[in-house]
């Protein structure tokens, strides 16, 4: 049954280090940066979770991807707006 | 010891994730995106329910908590591709058909 | 038997998990990119189930809920995001 959980791990660390590639490299749009930053909390809660740890894995998923998703979206708003003014 | 309610369960979870995989692979296959959003939610949701229902077949005392995570991904899936959708065709990927009438457009511009 | 069968089915999910990620980096246009991220998404809450069937925990089960109401949120406000943009 553990390598259940290997197969799993190692095509999540795949994943993420493909999503953290891309929010470096996203040069064109800026909100596909913020995405994929997105993604790799979001994988990175999967991996606490198979790790053993729920709690952490509940908080990866609140703070990480909602909350700083949701300010990084609304800074670029703001951002943008200054920009054509 | 395994019962029949045991492999019932495991069937189901390997024709949810069958449905997973079909889903991946049509969101390889698909040429527009409009069917990419097509085939990456309806067969995806299909596939997520049928495992959540396999998971409750392998342990019946889990099944309050596994209908509430089902109820809840049949009411936002539909959701989300709704929105997808929209924001396809306002940021103007959609591919108008061969006579070029656009209803939404038309619809949107009565109201704006 | 049923461990044969959890095998085939995290197997299954994981090939399907690297075919939405070949589509998330590939992606033509942003639409394409947030698709991808939401069939990940689901893809991964299947993954926590298996996770919870593998270790016996109905805790896991909560952080599937947590997960699936966050990562709709997200494409919400993203799809919102690009309707906007142009």
């Amino acid at each position: 049954m553990n390598s259940i959980l290997l197969i799993m791990s190692v095509v999540l660390a795949v994943a993420m280090i493909a999503g953290a590639l891309m929010a470096v490299y996203a040069k064109r749009s800026m909100a596909i940066a913020i995405l994929a930053a997105g993604a790799v909390s979001l994988f990175a809660s999967v991996m606490f979770l198979i790790l053993g740890a729920p709690d952490v894995a509940m908080t990866e998923a609140a703070i990480g991807s909602g909350l700083t998703t949701f300010l990084f979206f609304f800074v670029l708003r703001r951002v943008r707006g200054g920009e054509h003014d | 010891m395994e019962t029949l309610l045991d492999l019932i369960g495991a069937g189901l979870l390997v024709l949810g994730t069958a449905f997973l995989f079909l889903g991946g692979l049509g969101l390889n296959r698909m040429p527009d995106v409009l069917n990419r959003i097509q085939v990456g939610t309806k067969a995806t949701t299909l596939g997520t329910l049928l495992t959540l229902a396999g998971a409750g077949f392998l342990h019946p005392d889990w099944a309050l908590k596994l209908l509430l995570v089902a109820l809840f991904l049949l009411f936002t899936n539909p959701l989300s591709a709704q929105v997808l959708a929209r924001a396809a065709h306002r940021s103007g990927h959609v591919k108008l058909s061969e006579d070029g009438i656009d209803h939404l457009a038309e619809d949107q511009g009565d109201k704006l | 038997m049923v461990e044969g069968l959890l095998y085939l089915a995290s197997m299954l999910a994981g090939a399907a998990f690297l075919l939405a990620l070949y589509r998330f980096v590939q992606g033509p246009n942003a639409v394409d990119r947030v698709v991808a991220f939401d069939v990940l998404t689901v893809i991964s809450i299947t993954a926590i189930v298996l996770v919870a069937l593998v270790e016996n925990r109905i805790v896991y089960l909560d952080v599937a809920l947590v997960y699936a109401l966050l990562s709709f949120l997200g494409v919400i406000v993203i799809a919102r995001y690009l309707g906007k943009e142009t």
